[in-house]
């Protein structure tokens, strides 16, 4: 249902242009929940708000198809386009303390928000309700300002928007980074629900244990492109691409004496990204090949696609 | 129960603003040379023994604590003594004569200023245009700093004099009567029904307030602009973007986060007006209490100077307590405590 093809943002700014996202082709289905991976900078925000067409004035999609449902979410006029956003795709984005607007009730903002898709102001108040109640949030609260609920209440009522509308797919970027731990779970279990009514979910963190945790595939971006994508069972049995075993050997393990690994180095600067692989810099395996030609995203088995020189198909 | 408590403590506060200003004003005046009764009369040829005489009889011949205490004392007893120049001349009518015209000239000016201010910044925080922006930056740094009686000796030149449009000073022409009601002559005229008063009124007030709601737009200007910007790029925007909200309604939200600032600032704004209503008075010989008080310090009418400063200073107080009060309509998160 959602199909991304050989898609490439690039940002013009004074000091530059930067490619936050370098030929990144991947595709979801209905009802499944891919997890994309990667640090500060791999991209993965820039493509959440490719697919929202909320890329701010300065960002250019170079190339590239992005197909909702079949529609070419590229080619919609602005009008159209903000008639999809909320109904059909829809974002529950990272900070839920600045997501709701402080100076207006959590319920006015709700029906604006369904008004604006086309229900009237007596079904969107009741299916606000509604909503809301499904996330845990009771009519009193619904009642309230944002400052008068927690922050994982906030998130919550952010779900209930990003859902109440039955969208092919929900963005979640970051959802759970700014909540403490406890309350984190809570979101999460809530996000996968979202699942059961058909709702595709793509949730973006830098976190690959709550990828591994959560998510049915996972996709690993570095520097603008996708490293790997795998199922997750597969991504943490066989991990091809060196970056994606080095954000595993990261991961702090409850029981073990080990200390977990950092990945050395730094991201790319992607005004002036490297030469050949662009992880090249940073692998423990680079050689001369990996330093000149960029490697192609290829299909090492069903399902398992490895952008790396030294993986060879079977 | 928390906006009383906070309303009464503030309310409070304004007493030592006013202590403070008051004795600033007492010492100043004396240590000032010259007295009232020499400029009153104009002269330094009097027997010494009259002048002794009348400075008993106004009181200037105690130690200056007592005549600081004793006017504080009548003051706060509501008595506002008598003109020390104008003899015979009770302070508290000359104010009653005089306020109401400061009052209306600071109504419409900060009208004035605030339309002119907010309106040009939402238009340039609206504007995908950068030479909107900066041309409405620029508006807001000019006005900011122009000379009220330069601007207002302009606008003579050009309304009343070249165009002959608009009368450059008084606040009635010759022969229109309004009968006082609030004393503010626009208002008068609208509440009776008499039409043509209130044309005359409101051309007399045009000059004036468009002079001080000038200088006084220009910060409303750049404050509504730079908050429109950063609001604009906050979170709070992709958030209302992402659920498909339109535009204009994304522009409105975000101009009520801007209104926040603009309303701290129209608290602050209020000293600054009647620093520049007592020089835009002058400019359009505008009887209210700023030429009042121009006037009197020229004759070092130290009690009327006194009662037009605690004036001031109670207005400023209570200008930014209602200030504040506005703030917890306009932002939910405000809480009184």
């Amino acid at each position: 249902m959602l199909i991304v093809e050989d898609l490439y943002v690039k940002y013009y700014t004074r000091r530059g242009t930067v490619s936050a996202v370098s030929g990144v082709s991947f595709t979801m289905q209905k009802g499944e929940m891919l997890a994309v991976v990667g640090e500060s900078g791999s991209g993965k925000s820039t493509l959440a708000l490719t697919i929202m067409r909320l890329l701010p004035r300065n960002a250019v999609v170079e190339r590239g198809r992005i197909l909702l449902d079949g529609i070419d979410v590229l080619k919609l006029s602005e009008d159209e386009m903000r008639r999809i956003r909320g109904s059909k795709v829809s974002m529950v984005l990272q900070d839920p303390f600045t997501t709701l607007d402080p100076l207006r009730r959590v319920i006015d903002q709700f029906i604006e928000f369904l008004m604006e898709h086309g229900l009237d102001r007596r079904s969107a108040e009741k299916l606000a309700l509604e909503a809301l109640e499904s996330v845990g949030i009771p009519k009193t609260l619904a009642y309230s300002y944002p400052h008068q609920l927690s922050g994982g209440q906030k998130q919550r009522v952010a779900i209930a928007m990003a859902i109440a509308l039955k969208p092919s797919l929900v963005i979640a970027d970051e959802p759970t980074t700014a909540l403490d731990v406890v309350v984190q779970k809570q979101i999460m279990d809530l996000i996968d629900t979202i699942k059961r009514g058909g709702t595709s979910v793509m949730l973006i963190t830098h976190d690959i244990a709550l990828a591994i945790e959560r998510a049915d595939r996972i996709m690993v971006m570095y520097g603008g492109e996708v490293m790997e994508i795998a199922d997750k069972g597969t991504i943490m049995s066989r991990p091809l691409h060196p970056y994606t075993q080095g954000l595993l050997a990261s991961i702090p393990r409850l029981g073990s004496d080990k200390i977990p690994e950092s990945i050395p180095g730094y991201p790319p600067d992607l005004r002036n990204p490297p030469k050949g692989c662009v992880f090249h810099p940073r692998c423990p395996y680079a050689d001369e090949r990996c330093r000149s030609i960029k490697p192609q995203l290829i299909e090492v088995e069903k399902g398992h696609w490895v952008k790396c020189h030294r993986v060879v198909k079977a | 129960m928390g906006l009383a408590r906070y309303v009464i403590v503030r309310a409070l506060l304004i007493i030592p603003t006013i202590l403070l200003l008051y004795t600033l004003v007492f010492i100043v005046l004396r240590v000032l040379p010259g007295n009232p009764v020499l400029a009153a009369l104009g002269t330094k040829n009097i027997p010494e023994e009259q002048l002794q005489a009348i400075m008993r009889e106004l009181g200037l011949d105690k130690p200056l604590y007592q005549q600081y205490i004793e006017y504080l004392v009548n003051f706060l007893r509501g008595d506002m003594g008598y003109s020390m120049v104008v003899r015979g001349r009770p302070i508290a009518s000359d104010i009653t004569d005089r306020f109401p015209a400061t009052l209306e000239l600071s109504i419409w000016a900060i009208i004035v200023s605030f339309v002119l201010g907010v309106g040009i910044g939402y238009v340039a925080g609206r504007s995908r245009s950068s030479i909107v922006k900066h041309l409405a930056r620029l508006y807001g740094s000019i006005t900011y700093v122009l000379f009220i009686p330069a601007l207002g000796l302009f606008l003579q030149l050009v309304f009343g004099l070249w165009l002959k449009v608009l009368p450059t000073g008084d606040r009635l022409s010759p022969g229109i009567y309004i009968k006082p009601i609030t004393g503010m002559y626009t208002f008068d005229a609208l509440i009776q029904g008499d039409l043509v008063a209130f044309i005359d009124a409101v051309k007399h007030i045009i000059l004036p307030a468009l002079t001080l709601g000038l200088v006084l737009s220009g910060p409303f200007t750049r404050l509504t602009l730079d908050n429109m910007e950063k609001v604009m790029e906050s979170k709070i925007v992709i958030a209302y973007r992402s659920r498909g909200i339109r535009e204009e309604a994304i522009t409105r939200h975000v101009f009520r986060h801007t209104l926040i600032p603009v309303v701290t600032y129209l608290g602050l704004q209020f000293a600054l007006l009647l620093g520049g209503a007592v020089l835009t008075e002058t400019t359009f010989n505008w009887p209210g209490l700023g030429t009042y008080l121009v006037d009197k310090i020229m004759y070092r009418d130290y009690t009327a100077i006194q009662a037009v400063i605690i004036i001031f200073a109670f207005l400023v107080g209570l200008i930014s307590l209602i200030t504040d009060v506005l703030y917890a309509l306009i932002d939910p998160r405000v809480r009184y405590q």
